[in-house]
């Protein structure tokens, strides 16, 4: 493993809770972009010797992830002319501050999971529970449509990290097919994002609960 | 030929989207059932399949469980065309894609033996769907899609971590880099322990959200109250059915690794909770829509409680997905019927369902009696040998529960179902020119024909089906 895989968690981490603590949708959404470009090149980081596959990978994950969702969320929210993410469920410092202890948390509970001599005191585990963790509250907490798609977004960047720990055991069909799935499930969200800001003239989820006992 | 099953609804499902009648297309869908449908009845008599180096394999389990789904997309594909014509202005393009999409997805998730697959699959399978949830375009349907395909995704991509868990079990331990179920099979005993737990508590869950199991059932009575009965009963016998399975696949993996006790308090807390959940939520339901999304929970309960007992309860848990998946047929299906003679699915503007719409309210008054674990339809004998299992090995009080719940169910299920067929039907439907049909009343005929035949008997070659995929599930073979 590199040395520079543990300075660009950090970057990711670091993400994690601009993301938790910030309003402005085009800050959440740009901040979205760079962590799934910094795991781009992370996948070439991790391993000493680099193949093929490893930079599709790669590329695969900086186009999707970086590139070509965030656009399509900004093009969501400039069609649906919202900036802020308003009165969120939780609070962006209590949220900032739930991020902060589910990455301490994240750390603690990966120290007891036996780890490959390979991963031996790099990061690379707590910080995937951590970001999983940090697109879960963003989901649960915040109101837009928009604000959840990046949370799930998130979550699948964490469990990207995990899968880099697993780069050789993880066939190159099985990792296209997953970032594939993911750009189609949230251009398939893109889709209904849009029509829920024609039918209700706001992206705002709390409007959405006609449906309830 | 394992690929056929796959390939044959999505090549369909391309030539739907070329045709340009949107009166001739619905015919595709029965017609790609019935090649699907013919297929599986061949490949059942093959000995287990294996195709492209093991990613694909149709052994027993699989077999029981895709030949089901087939023969209710069968039933449910003869409805479509009937359903549909009843809703000529609107565009079925994309329905009709989206529903032959979804029964090539579910082929996937049962045929795939490969870790990464099954999760394409699944992650699919959810995409295919949701169209089909949204396909009334109301506001109410926007919001069940919504809710769906997040709490769905949500759930799908912690049964990835769970996955990549469970594949870093074998990295640690130094087993052979292989993620084919049969490979970790082999290796399970090997297994590192920590990752391997965490790794089923996140697949149970993943996977459960899927099921609609209780605490992540949230989508279910949305996505059922608004999506057609005809996609209702798709998500309730198939789709819930097929994640059932995965679950099993890793429970297989689990026991054979020695955690098998570890997952089976999991499953039995898990799905008493859901049983308890759908009693509360079932009392006093006004949408009859959303009561049966309640009742599904419940059997995704009963199905990992069986599981969760062991024993006969494993076979018993079997036999009730298929019971479980003929009765939701009859439910959805009927339930379609008269939602649509009375253009409302509550209890507010619904009553008389018996004398506006003879047989459907007659069936879905029988597929409560079956549903709820009457005699002599199959659910009460599947219910029965669960409650047994639970009996004969000392589990007391879970099988105490579970027949309190199953009580409280029959109660509170049985005044919507009474409000809605009994009475005289408001006056002013009268005059409104729904009739039934041949091909809407058929299908649910051969559902209740189905759930009745195997409360009176199991034909041989399901009973040994049945019993090879209960042995294969606990880590026979």
């Amino acid at each position: 493993m590199s040395q520079a895989v543990s300075p660009l968690l950090v970057v990711v981490l670091l993400l994690n809770l601009f993301v938790l603590g910030t309003s402005r949708l085009r800050a959440v959404i740009n901040a979205a972009a760079w962590q799934g470009g910094v795991l781009g090149l992370l996948t070439l980081f991790v391993h000493r010797e680099i193949h093929v596959q490893m930079v599709t990978v790669a590329v695969g994950a900086i186009l999707i992830k970086g590139i070509v969702i965030p656009f399509l969320l900004m093009r969501a929210m400039r069609d649906a002319a919202i900036r802020r993410e308003v009165e969120p469920f939780i609070g962006f410092i209590p949220s900032l501050f739930l991020g902060a202890i589910g990455t301490a948390l994240a750390l603690l509970f990966s120290g007891t999971l036996p780890l490959a001599p390979e991963h031996e005191g790099s990061l690379l585990v707590p910080s995937s529970l951590a970001t999983v963790f940090t697109g879960f509250l963003v989901l649960t907490t915040r109101r837009k449509a928009i604000t959840q798609v990046v949370g799930y977004l998130l979550l699948e960047n964490g469990i990207f990290i995990m899968g880099l720990c697993l780069l050789d055991a993880m066939p190159f069909l099985v990792e296209v097919g997953v970032l594939l799935d993911l750009f189609v499930g949230i251009f398939v969200m893109g889709i209904i994002i849009n029509h829920i800001s024609r039918e209700f003239a706001s992206l705002d989820v709390g409007r959405l609960s006609s449906l309830k006992e | 030929m394992a690929l056929a099953l796959v390939l044959v609804p999505i090549v369909v499902a391309l030539v739907a989207f070329a045709v340009p009648s949107n009166r001739l297309r619905p015919w595709l869908v029965p017609l790609a059932a019935a090649v699907h449908l013919a297929l599986v009845i061949w490949a059942l008599g093959q000995p287990a399949l294996v195709t492209l180096g093991g990613w694909f394999v149709f052994d027993d389990l699989g077999k029981l469980v895709l030949s089901f789904t087939s023969v209710l997309f069968f039933l449910c594909a003869i409805y479509a065309p009937a359903y549909l014509a009843t809703h000529p202005e609107r565009d079925n393009r994309i329905f009709c894609v989206a529903l032959l999409a979804f029964l090539g997805t579910l082929s996937l998730i049962v045929e795939s033996h490969h870790l990464g697959l099954m999760w394409v699959a699944l992650e699919s399978s959810t995409l295919a769907s949701a169209p089909l949830v949204y396909w009334r375009r109301t506001p109410q349907s926007l919001e069940a899609v919504w809710k769906y395909l997040l709490v769905g995704s949500v759930g799908v991509a912690l049964a990835l971590l769970g996955s990549l868990f469970l594949a870093y079990s074998a990295f640690v331990s130094g087993s052979p880099q292989s993620l084919l179920f049969e490979d970790m099979v082999r290796a399970a005993p090997h297994l590192s322990r920590p990752w391997l737990d965490s790794a089923f508590v996140l697949l149970f869950i993943g996977y459960g959200t899927k099921m609609g199991l209780a605490p992540m059932h949230t989508w279910k009575p949305d996505a059922y109250g608004e999506a057609p009965g005809l996609v209702g009963a798709l998500l309730a016998g198939g789709l819930t059915n097929c994640a059932f399975l995965a679950v099993l696949r890793f429970y297989r993996i689990v026991s054979v690794a020695g955690e098998g006790a570890f997952a089976r308090q999991l499953m039995i807390v898990s799905g008493l909770l859901s049983m308890a959940v759908a009693a509360i939520f079932m009392a006093r339901q006004r949408d009859f829509k959303r009561m049966l999304a309640y009742s599904s929970i419940e059997h995704m309960g009963i199905l990992v409680v069986g599981v969760g007992v062991g024993g006969m309860g494993v076979f018993g848990s079997l036999y009730h997905l298929i019971n479980n998946g003929l009765t939701k047929g009859v439910l959805f299906l009927s339930a379609a019927n008269i939602h649509r003679a009375f253009a409302s699915k509550s209890t507010q503007d619904v009553s008389g369902a018996l004398r506006r719409v003879p047989l459907s309210g007659a069936m879905f008054l029988a597929g409560f009696f079956a549903i709820t674990g009457s005699p002599p339809f199959g659910p009460f004998l599947s219910e029965l040998t669960i409650v047994n299992a639970a009996l004969l090995r000392g589990h007391w009080i879970v099988g105490a529960l579970f027949l309190v719940l199953l009580a409280v169910v029959f109660v509170g299920m049985g005044a919507t179902v009474l409000a809605v067929v009994q009475g005289k039907p408001p006056e002013r439907y009268e005059a409104h020119p729904y009739k039934e049909t041949f091909l809407t009343i058929a299908p649910i005929v051969a559902f209740l024909g189905g759930a009745l035949m195997l409360g009176l008997y199991v034909p041989r070659p399901l009973d040994a089906l049945l019993h090879g995929a209960a042995d294969f599930v606990q880590g026979g073979r």
